[in-house]
């Protein structure tokens, strides 16, 4: 398999969020700045390319029948890691993303991805699956996060861009994120057409 | 009065759809008929209140006793998935009628992240287990509420001519932020 195809096939082509609709909750729940949807984006990513890497190592090993239940294990370790580290270490970001890092385990693109790819390919190629899927995820939301915070409160990345006045402080809270979504798949929608 | 309080917050207040993007995957997924949505959110109430007992139980009994909290994520995404199971096969041996109603939305009960929420949610909370599942039991009438009103705009939706780039997911998510912001108008009640 093309290796270069594997990489930039989940950043345009099949993106998790904006054409495959994969993973709703943490997008619309993360999003309500730029910082905290990267952040959860990189999270997701890191989990994302370890349980590639284990499955597919383990792959011949686990007996057909009870594969989804070892690969629940193996993400919702790797998912612990994430939530004990940044605990420790990033206890601000901790608190602002809240439930939806514990959440990555029930996260459908991170499921779908070790049943779809990982239990199928090397391990090399699954580590490249892992991080193409998930640096596509980590744009998306980004990309979400920075334009409800630029429309919301009129910064991007903390970065005053106009006054905060002028913001439409709807689009931080709960509505703005189904309405900013809504908008942006619209778009992709619309270029992917054309 | 307390359960009275707590019922009317979940549904309303902070509804685990709108307000807090939990179960958003079924929201958007089973939304295109109103006889679906009400199987859906059957089924999810249903297994929300037996997996927030259960895990409770689990939490204090076991992890907490043992200091063994950090196994928290691992060990109740096991218990629901393996909830899910036991509910459908109960239901099929002793409740085939009901098995026909919900059997088919129970597999995709496991990742609908509202349950795990829920349960981690109970514990993070400190709630005691009456309260807990009152909670359990109010947010799950919170996403069938959602859910139904969602599913009725959704039928007439079918019927609006739209541009092509907005059919679909584009214009359902729109609609939702809407719906959202209806029950904003909630908000400060309690």
């Amino acid at each position: 398999m093309n290796k270069l195809k594997v990489l930039t096939n989940g950043l345009i082509k099949e993106n998790p969020v904006l054409v495959l609709l994969l993973g709703m909750c943490p997008t619309l729940g993360t999003t309500s700045s730029a910082i905290n949807g990267m952040s959860m984006g990189l999270a997701t990513t890191f989990v994302l390319i370890c349980s590639n890497v284990v499955i597919s190592l383990i792959k011949n090993l686990i007996p057909d029948k009870v594969r989804i239940p070892a690969f629940i294990v193996v993400i919702a370790s790797f998912v612990t890691i994430v939530q004990m580290s940044m605990q420790a270490y990033l206890p601000e970001l901790y608190e602002s993303l809240g439930l939806f890092i514990p959440l990555i385990v029930v996260n459908c693109i991170v499921l779908g991805r070790a049943e779809a790819f990982a239990a199928k390919n090397s391990v090399g190629v699954s580590a490249l699956d892992g991080i193409s899927m998930g640096l596509g995820f980590t744009i998306a939301l980004t990309l979400l996060g920075s334009m409800r915070e630029l429309l919301g409160t009129g910064k991007l990345f903390s970065v005053a861009i106009y006054p905060s006045g002028y913001g439409m402080l709807l689009f931080v809270l709960a509505p703005g994120a189904f309405i900013a979504l809504g908008y942006l798949i619209a778009i992709v929608n619309r270029l992917r057409k054309a | 009065m307390e359960y009275l309080l707590i019922f009317i917050s979940a549904v309303f207040v902070n509804n685990i759809v709108l307000a807090q993007f939990l179960g958003i995957c079924p929201f958007l997924g089973v939304s295109k008929k109103v006889d679906t949505a009400l199987g859906m959110s059957g089924a999810v109430a249903f297994v929300l209140t037996i997996a927030t007992i259960v895990t409770y139980v689990v939490q204090r009994s076991v992890l907490d006793v043992y200091n063994l909290q950090y196994l928290q994520t691992i060990v109740f995404i096991l218990i629901i998935a393996f909830l899910v199971q036991l509910v459908e096969i109960i239901l099929k041996k002793v409740s085939p009628a009901l098995y026909q109603a919900l059997g088919v939305f129970l597999p995709l009960i496991t990742t609908n992240c509202a349950i795990l929420g829920v349960a981690i949610l109970v514990i993070q909370k400190n709630f005691s287990l009456m309260t807990g599942v009152v909670y359990a039991f109010s947010t799950a009438i919170g996403f069938g509420l959602a859910l139904v009103i969602f599913s009725g705009l959704r039928e007439q939706l079918a019927l609006v001519k739209l541009p092509k780039g907005m059919k679909g997911t584009p214009i359902a998510l729109i609609v939702a932020g809407i719906l959202a912001m209806a029950f904003m108008g909630f908000s400060g009640m309690v």
